[in-house]
């Protein structure tokens, strides 16, 4: 397993770098850093001098991949590629062509993010397999005992079933800008029972993360619970589901006993591997609801031609989806026996 | 969720119908029982801040600051916040118009000293060519202190306490709060001075340190002598154009006659800085933390920054070191009648706490300014139906539910003018002939902006008749249309007398589009035939609008030159090619805007000088008009004081323009604003941006209004879970009975 976990990382080294060169050579296709000096120095009276000092102070007076006029390692070390991308592998940010430095910002803005996303994603994983387990459950009411659909024996049971899977297209269906501008008239502005956005620190933050929460949730639900229940029912035809029925078991107990732990490993699967990007934060949820995450850190430093925000966020994205891999690799193992990591 | 799941599970448990049956009334009684606790309380209430009597006012910005040292910020929603604690010396009056620059923090006006080349005194009314230099004496007023700082503490050996900080110390150090220790003292004359120096060191950046090249004297010598030095080496050498005369007393020595430099003195720009600062936040570890003079300001305004969080929020507290200044005693006339100057003569500033949160949707914002969680707000073009209603005369106002909730609307024209440039270096488009000023004036009068404004502002714009916007010096009200667009309907009564900047078109109308397809055929276009191709004359337009949304304004340009037969072509681009097309002349029209620096003609009339043309010298003029006669007034009009003389000249040169054309005039918008019932003292002012420490809020009005307007409807919630549960328990009773059935 060690060796495993050690192997991984230094492919990831390789594949880290390529990202790398990769962001650098988009964002100076579409940027030079004469444009970036006129993004920052503002669209008043900038005049050539002014640009010329702003690349010096901030290192982009000199060539962007190869120096011809150094010599010998200094071709490739004064470059602003080499001098601008060494600290990241260190998880040395710098500081932003604004004057901030990243790390400071990173670590101050990734917890409202994760105040917001982790109860989101945790509740939202709990609905989610409640609901699907309920309409897996409730599918059996309206299968008679010998297979054949007999919806007039079981009426409320079916209708239910398929209230709840067209429910569940109706949620897919719309799209979570919906959600967020609905929850917040209903919730925030007609029946005034939260702040309609806003943050706090400490528990006070309590009270502006339920609507967030609760519309990430809900806005979850159709494509989560649809995911679910398609995993419950695949377990549901198998041999050893038929076996627990056979000996007695009564539904509930074989869904909870025996299709949930078996299920798990599809979800698991896909829960792990989100976990680290959690720390990315929501664009789209934290500007309306104010939350101070890191969710517009980097589309706001590609609106103002940030180049060292966008290659720090890229780079921390990249490193966090890779351990968010190997995360998963490894909780295979745990909850699967069968799965041996060599 | 929880609850309603709890439910489900308990009604899975009861074994009656009866029992079951209970399940909705009791989650209805526990739901009910657990919200009637808070229904007195405002549940939706954004702000958690003990307010214990405070006048705690809140607003809204929707952008980070980049910056707040005042020699670098230069964007107004750097300078909301920074011209609330910086204190240049002079300010603009708050009540009177036009503006007028009065004493802040200098004791009187600045005395002016003009000196020939060699710098002996002139007479006052000296001919201008004989002026090489003119001095600025400024006599500040004495026992003004800076706001508490830990920059500025001293230990009892009387050393600064944290000029020298150990790497434990920063280590330690997670905002500027945690250096527990603060001190003041008194401004002097040589912290202006100093601010100075920092205008001109490259390591600064500021943006107006190229200006300032070319009137400060010695700013540039200066400026190469500190190049490779650290920022604090520029306490101990001098600068030849700024010298402190005595502490409360300092000279600015400048290149000629530049009046309009009493302008610049009243912008943060030339606010005091006191050295100790600059050694406190350069010590090496601070800036890693964030902790730099661009992010925690020091001052000696009405406010300091007791918190900056730009991705939450920054809280203002007033300094409590602030020095004496009143509300102002005189305005317009009918300001007493308006209730502004009620406070006259009174300490400032009124408010003891200003919060300002960051929303970056319009939909909460506006939500929040209706439930009374904002003071005041803009209206964006989503609320605008709900917010402003058309009168039959034209005018405008608040929408019922708006007035019955006591919201004040208040609108201005601002002083920046959108325009549509002709590239004068074009062959087509461009260039001094004939034919080409008739192409450029026909397109003007097809381009219909009165449209525009209706269509895509709301109507919250004003055409432009010239290139100054309404509140400059030198605007003419009487005759303020442009002839060569508009036809004079020999009626100007319409201009309020007190206001005539309000309406500087009076009763014109732009030209009828015949008049405009007389001037294709002038200009040898008929039918806007392009006699080169004898097709329809192709005109490019180059635009940053690339988006989706652009579209519909796109259109409407093709269709105002499909007005004249002439076929526009969009080249939309990003921004950065945009300004490379405008550098090299590649552009032949394009769309740009100009806000002013301060009122005064010469900061719009530059944007047409002609060496200061962007192909061939870099500057701001993007047309690259060059018109030798409108130069030499321009030379003429920049140095002069205003009177009549200057006033008919910059009537002769909007005359020059309009003619020539070189823009098509577009319009000025115009800001409505919305501020609750509470929001005492308002009046527009586009010029200062320190009107905070002037506003009043009547706190006990806002809490009633809150309270009535906030109180929480919990009954569709309990409503809710009730329906749900009762629709589960159908579906529960069928499994059951299929559980129940025995195998056949």
């Amino acid at each position: 397993m060690t060796q495993y976990i050690i192997r991984r990382l230094l492919y990831s080294l390789p594949l880290l770098m390529g990202v790398n060169i990769l962001t650098f050579v988009l964002f100076f296709v579409v940027n030079s850093p004469d444009d970036m000096a006129r993004m920052q120095l503002g669209q008043k009276h900038v005049t050539e001098q002014a640009i010329a000092n702003w690349k010096q102070q901030h290192g982009y007076d000199v060539p962007l991949l190869w120096n011809d006029s150094a010599q010998g390692g200094g071709k490739i070390t004064d470059t602003v590629f080499y001098q601008k991308s060494v600290g990241l592998f260190l998880f040395r940010f710098g500081v932003s062509d604004s004057g901030r430095n990243i790390g400071a910002d990173i670590k101050e803005r990734a917890w409202p993010s994760l105040a917001v996303a982790l109860p989101t994603l945790m509740i939202g994983l709990l609905v989610n397999i409640c609901f699907a387990l309920m309409m897996v459950l409730f599918r059996n009411s309206y299968i008679s005992k010998d297979g054949v659909y007999a919806a007039g024996q079981s009426g409320a049971g079916a209708a239910l079933e398929h209230a709840g899977i067209v429910l569940c297209v109706i949620l897919m269906s719309i799209s979570s800008l919906f959600y967020i501008i609905g929850g917040q008239f209903v919730i925030g502005k007609v029946l005034r029972l939260v702040p309609i956005s806003g943050y706090d620190d400490g528990m006070a933050a309590v009270k502006f993360l339920i609507l967030p929460v609760l519309i990430g949730v809900f806005s979850g639900i159709g494509s989560g619970t649809r995911w679910y229940r398609t995993l419950f029912l695949e377990e549901v035809g198998k041999d050893y589901v038929r076996t627990a029925r056979a000996k007695g078991l009564s539904e509930t107990q074989t869904l909870f006993r025996h299709v949930l732990p078996n299920a798990m490993i599809p979800i698991l699967t896909g829960v792990v591997v989100v976990l680290p990007l959690l720390f990315m934060g929501s664009l789209i949820m934290e500007s309306f609801f104010s939350i101070p995450g890191l969710g517009s850190y980097t589309i706001d430093a590609i609106n103002s031609q940030d180049f060292a925000i966008v290659r720090a966020m890229v780079f921390l994205g990249s490193v966090l989806y890779v351990i968010g891999l190997l995360l998963t690799d490894i909780s295979y193992t745990l909850v699967d026996p069968r799965v041996r990591l060599s | 969720m929880t609850l309603i799941l709890m439910s489900s599970l308990l009604s899975m448990k009861m074994q009656t119908f009866k029992a079951r049956a209970l399940v909705p009334i009791l989650t209805a009684m526990f739901l009910a029982a657990t919200f009637s606790c808070a229904a007195s309380a405002q549940l939706n209430n954004p702000y958690t801040e003990d307010e214990s009597g405070q006048a705690v006012l809140y607003e809204s910005f929707s952008e980070r600051p980049k910056h707040m040292d005042p020699a670098v910020a230069y964007s107004s929603n750097e300078y909301a916040f920074i011209s609330q604690i910086y204190e240049p010396p002079f300010q603009y009056h708050y009540l009177k118009r036009p503006y007028q620059v009065v004493p802040l923090t200098a004791v009187r006006m600045p005395e002016v000293i003009y000196l020939n080349p060699k710098g002996e005194k002139l007479e006052q009314g000296a001919n201008d060519r004989d002026i090489g230099f003119t001095d600025y004496i400024i006599d500040i007023q004495s026992g003004i202190r800076y706001q508490p700082h830990p920059a500025l503490a001293k230990n009892p050996q009387g050393n600064y306490e944290y000029h020298r900080l150990s790497a434990a110390q920063i280590e330690a150090a997670t905002s500027l709060n945690d250096f527990n220790a603060t001190g003041s003292r008194e401004l002097t004359a040589e912290d202006y001075v100093y601010q100075i120096k920092r205008l001109a060191h490259p390591k600064i950046q500021s943006p107006i340190a190229e200006i300032m090249k070319n009137y400060i004297v010695g700013f540039d010598d200066f400026s190469k002598q500190v190049k490779d030095k650290p920022k604090t080496a520029i306490r101990d050498l001098a600068i030849e154009g700024a010298t402190a005369l005595s502490p409360y007393q300092y000279r600015i020595r400048i290149k000629g006659k530049y009046p309009q430099f009493i302008y610049w003195l009243a912008m943060p720009f030339f606010s005091p800085m006191p050295w100790e600062a600059d050694v406190f936040y350069d010590q090496p570890g601070l800036a890693d933390k964030n902790i730099t003079l661009d992010w925690f300001p020091i001052g000696t305004g009405p406010y300091l920054l007791a918190e900056n969080n730009p991705n939450r929020r920054m809280i203002l507290l007033k300094n409590p070191l602030f020095h004496v200044e009143t509300y102002p005693s005189e305005g317009e006339p009918d300001d007493r009648q308006k209730g502004l100057l009620a406070d006259a003569g009174k300490q400032l500033p009124f408010i003891d706490k200003v919060v300002f949160m960051l929303e970056k949707e319009t939909i909460p914002y506006w939500t929040k300014f209706l439930q009374g969680y904002y003071d005041a707000s803009g209206i964006a073009s989503d609320s605008f139906d709900q917010a402003i209603q058309f009168t039959g005369s034209g005018g405008v106002a608040l929408t019922p539910s708006l007035l019955e909730k006591g919201i004040q609307l208040q609108t201005s024209v601002t002083t920046t003018s959108f325009y549509m440039g002709f590239n004068m270096l074009d062959a087509t488009v461009g260039g001094a002939t004939e034919q080409a000023r008739k192409l450029r004036q026909a397109i003007s009068i097809a381009v219909d902006y009165e449209e525009f404004i209706s269509i895509f502002m709301n109507g919250r714009g004003v055409a432009a008749q010239g290139v100054l916007p309404p509140g400059t010096y030198g605007v003419d009200d009487k005759s303020g249309f442009n002839p060569y667009v508009y036809d004079s309907l020999n009626d100007k009564a319409s201009a309020p007398a007190h206001a005539p900047y309000l309406h500087p078109v009076g009763k014109a109308q732009r030209k009828k589009i015949d008049a405009a397809r007389q001037l294709m055929t002038e200009a040898g276009y008929a039918g806007g035939i392009d006699p080169k191709t004898k097709e329809a004359l192709i005109l490019y337009f180059d635009t940053t609008a690339t988006s989706v949304d652009d579209r519909p304004r796109m259109n409407w340009y093709r269709k105002q030159f499909e007005k004249l037969g002439i076929k526009l072509v969009i080249r939309a681009t990003d921004y950065n090619r945009f300004q490379e097309k405008m550098r090299t002349g590649n552009a032949q029209l394009f769309f740009w805007g100009w806000n002013a620096d301060y009122p005064d003609p010469e900061n719009f009339f530059f944007l047409l000088y002609g060496p200061n043309s962007k192909v061939q010298y870099g500057g701001e003029n993007a047309a690259n008009y060059h018109n030798p006669e409108f130069d030499r007034l321009f030379e003429q009009m920049r140095n002069m004081d205003n009177g009549e003389q200057r006033y008919r000249i910059i009537q002769q040169m909007q005359e020059i323009v309009r003619r020539d054309a070189p823009w098509i005039f577009g319009f000025h918008p115009k800001n409505f604003s919305l501020f609750h019932g509470w929001y005492k003292n308002l009046k527009p002012n586009l010029m200062a941006n320190n009107q905070l420490k002037y506003t009043r809020i009547d706190t006990a009005d806002r809490a009633e209004k809150r309270r009535q307007w906030n109180q929480p409807v919990f009954w569709p919630l309990v409503l809710g879970g009730a329906v749900f549960v009762l629709m589960l328990i159908p579906a529960v009773n069928a499994y059951r009975r299929r559980g129940r059935e025995t195998v056949q």
